[in-house]
């Protein structure tokens, strides 16, 4: 399959891999996918006192466009608010990176990593896990 | 050394120069029609047909008169199950088939479970080989026929043929091979092996893509097969259509190279693929797939645990290879063929599937060593299993939010 330039370059050179200590209670961890799908996402959030994400790391196992997804997902998370980083859609992703359509399926994976980390922000700070709409795929 | 490097040699091979030159002349100066018998444009042709036919049958052990030209092993393992499923429908309607064979085989035998006949689709042990005893207790009184592939185009394990077809003729049944990937590579002889039919095709040997056969034997038993494409009787009846003279040159003069250089070329290919192998197989974690001493000079598949195949490609991306992932699909299925060895999804995701060729040097294998080897641990690297791997989580313990 031929892949956009964006989804090279991020596969090529991904940003901000890496991992946070997930004990730290200023830490989100998201871990989404399975092994047997061929793709496992973890996309950690580290939030400040203002609710503003100061760093984004990950680690993912899949295809180009999975690892692509992930490490665009990092920068995008990095300086926005906690609301901010709700609002990230996947189709935003898919656009940016071109992903062709059986693809779609690792940028939802990218946005429920999001969610899942800033879930798992919330619950580690004493604030109710924000509903998320039961998966779409 | 030109990049990117083709080691996808099981998809299909370069046609060899040899090869192109006999076709050439076929296509302008000699276009004649094989089946004009009235003028010398359709003897010349004819005659050409008549050359690669003997060459076809001879990598085989055939006689001529047991070659039916086909557009290629799909075609020639449609007629061949489909064909003789027409034919002896009246005496029974059970085939027996293994769940490791190339889709065209499966997808004829569904289609046989269509028209009323019955399948048994055998399963394969942990090595990609048929247990003899379940075949042999497979058999009814109904059965008609045994297709099972001579090697397999996904891990290359050669299946024990000569058993199989002892165990066809001790119950009077046919016996079909799909040797598609293992006719040049490795010796095939229809007597020797006791095969009735045998499908194999002309761009897995370095000849034209478009031009295959189909083995029917004629004597001890003589087979026959209904014909599945209807019209100007060619082929003895077996298969109408207007023969592709240059294709079939070029098949024949492809047999006829890979008959005489089959010898020198596996035991090359084999001592290529096993330093690949040993290189690759350093790193941890991982494991090739299928029975590694029954099995063609020239494959190799190999799982890299923890990281996933697709991605795998991409990383090696000056080189051609196949993966057993299939993230590429809809469906996200890793290989039927891996998942038939009982290997887990997440192993059938991690597959590598290295094919050497002729073309092949050693110089390729070295630089495919190392191309490999950075891009496993670059991708581990990424890879968060691998990191839990190395802490020592058990990931069988993680409850997975399944997508």
């Amino acid at each position: 399959m031929a892949y956009s330039e964006k989804v090279i370059d991020h596969y090529t050179n991904p940003r901000n891999v890496g991992t946070l200590d997930k004990a730290k209670k200023n830490v989100g961890t998201g871990l989404v996918g399975a092994p047997e799908c061929g793709d496992v996402m973890r996309l950690q959030i580290e939030v400040d006192d203002n609710n503003v994400i100061t760093d984004a790391k990950f680690k993912t196992f899949g295809c180009g466009s999975a690892i692509a997804s992930s490490s665009l997902a990092t920068e995008w998370l990095k300086g926005k608010s906690i609301d901010q980083a709700m609002e990230i859609d996947n189709m935003d992703i898919v656009e940016e990176l071109a992903l062709p359509p059986v693809k779609i399926h690792c940028s939802v994976l990218a946005e429920d990593a999001i969610k899942s980390a800033i879930n798992d922000y919330r619950v580690k700070n004493g604030l109710e896990p924000i509903q998320l709409e039961k998966s779409h795929h | 050394m030109k990049l990117p490097i083709y080691l996808d040699n099981n998809a299909t091979t370069p046609m060899d120069p040899r090869v192109l030159e006999a076709m050439l002349p076929y296509f302008t100066d000699k276009f004649g029609n094989a089946a004009s018998r009235n003028h010398p444009f359709g003897w010349v042709a004819e005659e050409a047909v008549d050359y690669a036919r003997e060459q076809a049958a001879k990598i085989i052990g055939a006689t001529e008169k047991e070659i039916i030209f086909t557009s290629g092993a799909t075609e020639s393992n449609n007629l061949a199950l489909k064909g003789v499923f027409e034919m002896y429908k009246d005496k029974g309607n059970h085939i027996i088939t293994v769940v490791t064979e190339h889709k065209c085989v499966l997808d004829s035998a569904h289609h046989i479970e269509k028209l009323g006949g019955q399948v048994t689709y055998l399963p394969v042990k942990p090595d990609g080989l048929i247990d003899l005893q379940l075949l042999e207790d497979s058999i009814t009184d109904k059965t008609i026929l045994i297709s099972i592939m001579y090697a397999n185009n996904e891990i290359g394990v050669i299946q024990p043929v000569k058993e199989i077809s002892a165990i066809a003729r001790k119950h009077g049944v046919l016996f079909h091979t799909d040797a598609t990937q293992a006719v040049g590579k490795i010796p095939v002889d229809v007597n020797a092996d006791g095969i009735d039919l045998l499908s194999f095709t002309g761009h897995k040997l370095y000849g034209p893509k478009g031009c295959g056969a189909l083995y029917v034997r004629r004597k001890n038993p003589r087979v026959k097969v209904t014909a599945q494409i209807d019209g100007g009787g060619h082929e003895r009846g077996m298969r109408s259509g207007t023969l592709n003279v240059p294709g079939i040159v070029g098949f024949g003069k492809a047999c006829e190279i890979a008959m005489q250089e089959m010898a020198t070329e596996s035991v090359r290919l084999a001592t290529l693929r096993d330093k690949l192998e040993k290189a690759v197989t350093e790193l941890e974690e991982t494991y090739v797939n299928g029975n590694t001493e029954n099995r063609l000079p020239h494959v190799s598949n190999v799982s890299f645990k923890y990281v996933e195949g697709e991605g795998l490609m991409m990383a090696m991306k000056d080189l051609a290879v196949s993966s057993g992932s299939a993230c590429t699909s809809a469906s996200l299925e890793p290989s039927y063929v891996l998942k038939s060895l009982g290997l887990n999804d997440d192993l059938a995701h991690s597959s590598i599937r290295f094919g050497l060729g002729r073309f092949t040097t050693e110089e390729e294998v070295d630089y495919a060593i190392e191309v490999t080897k950075k891009a496993v641990n670059h991708l581990r690297d990424l890879s968060p299993l691998w990191e839990m791997f190395k802490e020592g989580i058990d990931l069988n313990s993680i409850e997975w939010a399944e997508h």
